[in-house]
């Protein structure tokens, strides 16, 4: 099973290291509220620099975004696929009218998404050198030494990442490779998902004509766009805000250590105001995006808003609220949300980081005043993250409700090195020598 | 009394826009955002297909296109092919029909006559330089053109080889003259030469090539005769010898190739000079050098005999040496 794991993971590594010779694929993120859809173009350019730093372009430079929509997604619920035949209509939405932007056809897309129950382990492994000398294969044979928990019937990994290499005595290696020594070890951390949603999102794509070429955690994404370099160097937290979940990573080192996500988000505050004040769920939104917060101050018992109706009862369609009691409603949703991150955070052991610095992004946290709620749950050190800048990115799509979007763009551009980036040791398939020949096969020609 | 014209545009009444959900902002489908009017006023809209779905989604069928037509290939191959599939499909439809094949053709055909018919492009005689009258009839003759007649369908080419492969022709010019004319400038053969063999008497170039048959060799007195198989392919030495034996004035009366590969100069009196093959006018210059100082040809001799440049050799006739052998019998009865 892990074998297969290992296989499809590595075919969807090979897809996309088609589509970016084929120079054009789509960035798909698939909200509970939103579905974001950004056509890529890669121009070859734009590797790392020498000494593996970002550099003055933000690492970004190898490739521009040509094309991008969004549309309200319809059948996501909690960051998961429920409606098939809804996503895929919104899905094929967002594409075509980013392809229309575009003006080129893509047919490899990238998708992240954030429910399906992401669930972290951190593995390890020691192995002792073969050599002297620590080869890409003698790295292989340390991941493939990992001890892998039992992660339940019906989960996938979605990563697997080596996040620390140890040699002999020496922790906080980045690359071993070339390094002399006796024995390495490894720190991983995995990332495991109900493979449902994974199997319901390939179904969808695959019905819209295109090739899945990677999927991804949108905790993950929206931390490596949110997250500025030092503080995915130091240790931060990254809570994005969704419309259905909020989902929680944390970065250490340039790596994630821990995601999480808690399945309540903004759609869970217009709910709220849609019941309590008893108007339908679009009027709503639009009131908390307009007069929404979550700090009351005397001159919002004076603020009416006009709530409306379209009864044809004068009494009815004439109603107002004050933004007070507006606020009133949103606060403790806000504060309960803020409560499950926290939760989460404490569950991840955040507070034993040496850097307790949290950035809050996605749609979510662009209410007002949520810096000032979420200093007083989470800690101290709190900001409001918005995605790193790209080139040819639209103004429309550069809030922080587009992190993970643009933080997938990344992830493709400059994919971490997973688990299955390294070749298995070939005494793993030493019990069935013609099928390895014929994959030695598959694999040349 | 001012008639009622309309000097501004009707106000419209807008009813205060709602309050509507732009959570799908930016999506493009900005026509589901707007206010939606009762249902009275919205009058026909309401029938136009879609109308009240408010969804944005593209048809399978749509997107499917949509992608189809954002394919590179598909967009060059639609760009070139379609305007050549129609040009081609409406020519081959157009050229399906006899009728119009038939009328087009016919039609080229007519503005190329008219073209060609032109009186600028018309020839209306030929005119003849440089040849006799005999041979301006034959070449009438061999060029039988009806004038009047386009330039067009004359081939000069072929006129010219025509005229040039007539024997008495040593070299032609055809052109077309302003003014409608077909000149022709033909430059004769000169006879040199008479030539007789078994089969007649004929004239020869100073190429040996040719000229005319003759009924009788006394019409051409004044040219040398030759004789023999083979004579006319070396007529220029035939010519050199007979201007060496211009010194026997009228004793000489021809001269003979003998077998294709030598020739005798035939003098009166039956008298013969056997030249070699190389270099026969040098032979005959040592024969008239001894001639000039011993009068040989004026003696009895019937042959001199040049053949071999080391000993040469005159055979005497019958009575001349039945006389030599006489006076030797007497200067040796006298003895």
């Amino acid at each position: 099973m892990m074998t297969d794991l290992y296989q499809s993971q590595r075919a969807m590594r090979q897809m996309r290291r088609q589509a970016i010779q084929r120079g054009v694929v789509a960035i798909l993120d698939v909200g509970s509220s939103k579905i974001a859809c950004l056509v890529l173009r890669f121009d070859g350019a734009g590797r790392l620099s020498e000494d593996n730093s970002i550099g003055s372009m933000a690492g970004q430079t190898g490739f521009r975004v040509i094309g991008a929509a969004t549309t309200r997604s319809r059948g996501v619920q909690f960051g998961e696929i429920t409606a098939m035949q809804e996503t895929e209509r919104a899905i094929r939405t967002a594409l075509q009218a980013a392809q229309k932007m575009a003006d080129i056809r893509v047919d490899h897309v990238i998708a992240c998404f954030s429910g399906a129950n992401p669930r972290s382990y951190g593995l390890d492994a020691q192995v002792d050198l073969e050599g002297q000398l620590v080869t890409e294969a003698e790295v292989g044979r340390v991941l493939n030494a990992c001890d892998v928990p039992d992660y339940g019937t019906g989960r996938e990994v979605l990563h697997a990442q080596p996040v620390n290499f140890a040699l002999d005595n020496r922790s906080g290696l980045i690359d071993p490779r070339g390094q002399q020594g006796q024995s390495l070890a490894v720190d991983m951390h995995m990332l495991t998902v109900d493979s449902a949603a994974i199997q319901n999102i390939l179904r969808c794509i695959k019905r819209c004509d295109l090739e899945l070429a990677g999927v991804a955690n949108s905790a993950y994404v929206s931390g490596i766009s949110a997250l500025v370099e030092d503080e995915q160097e130091l240790g931060a937290a990254c809570i994005d805000m969704g419309g259905g979940t909020t989902s929680v990573s944390i970065f250490i080192k340039k790596h994630m250590i821990y995601a999480d996500s808690v399945k309540m988000g903004g759609d869970h505050v217009t709910s709220d105001i849609s019941m309590g004040l008893g108007i339908p769920a679009a009027v709503a939104e639009r009131i908390k995006t307009f007069n929404g917060g979550v700090h009351a101050t005397g001159a919002d018992d004076r603020d009416l808003i006009d709530i409306g109706g379209d009864t044809g009862d004068w009494e009815h369609d004439r109603r107002t609220v004050s933004r007070a009691e507006l606020i009133g409603i949103m606060r403790p949703r806000v504060e309960e949300i803020l409560e499950e991150v926290r939760t989460c955070l404490d569950a991840a052991g955040f507070d034993h980081l040496p850097s307790q610095q949290i950035v809050l992004t996605g749609g979510g946290s662009q209410i007002m005043g949520l810096d000032g709620l979420a200093t007083r749950i989470l800690g101290q050190r709190v900001r409001l993250g918005r995605p790193l800048r790209v080139h040819g990115l639209p103004q429309s799509a550069t809030g922080p409700a587009f992190s993970s979007a643009v933080g997938l763009s990344l992830f493709a551009a400059h994919p971490q090195d997973e688990w299955w980036d390294f070749e298995i040791p070939v005494d793993t398939y030493a019990t069935r020598p013609f099928k390895r020949a014929v994959r030695w096969f598959r694999d040349n020609w | 009394m001012r008639p009622l014209i309309a000097t501004r545009a009707l106000e419209e009444h807008r009813a205060k826009p709602l309050i509507v959900t732009d959570a799908d902002f930016g999506s493009g489908n900005g026509g589901s955002s707007q206010p939606k009017s009762k249902f009275r006023l919205r009058g026909l809209g309401q029938l136009r297909r879609g109308a009240g779905r408010g969804d944005p989604t593209p048809s399978r069928l749509s997107y499917r296109f949509q992608r189809l037509m954002l394919t590179p290939g598909f967009r060059k191959a639609l760009r070139l092919g379609t305007p050549i599939f129609v040009l081609s499909m409406g020519l081959a439809v157009f050229f399906s029909s006899e009728d119009r094949r038939n009328a087009i053709s016919d039609y080229v055909v007519e503005i190329k006559t008219s073209i060609q018919e032109r009186p600028e492009f018309m020839v209306n005689l030929m005119a003849i330089d440089g040849a006799g009258t005999g041979l301006s009839e034959d070449i009438r003759e061999v060029v039988p053109l009806d004038f009047p007649l386009s330039s067009w369908d004359m081939d000069v080419e072929k006129i010219r080889d025509t005229i040039i492969a007539l024997d008495p022709v040593k070299s032609a010019t055809v052109r077309i003259r302003p003014g409608g004319i077909l000149q022709v400038d033909v430059v004769e053969r000169e006879p040199v030469i008479v030539w007789r063999t078994r089969r007649g008497v004929e004239l020869l170039d100073e190429t040996g090539a040719h000229v005319e048959r003759i009924a009788a060799r006394a019409d051409f007195a004044d040219l040398p005769l030759v004789a023999g198989k083979g004579a006319d392919k070396h007529v220029p030495e035939a010519l050199e010898i007979l201007s060496t034996s211009r010194s026997l004035g009228d004793r000489v009366r021809g001269l003979v190739r003998v077998g294709e590969r030598r020739w005798d100069l035939v003098l009166d009196r039956g008298q013969r000079i056997m030249l070699p093959t190389e270099r026969p006018a040098r032979a005959l210059e040592r024969v008239l050098a001894v001639n000039e100082v011993q009068d040989l040809l004026e003696r009895d001799v019937t042959v001199v005999d040049m053949r071999l440049g080391q000993r040469p050799t005159i055979r005497m006739n019958k009575a001349a040496s039945e006389e030599w052998w006489n006076t030797k019998v007497t200067v040796n009865g006298g003895q």
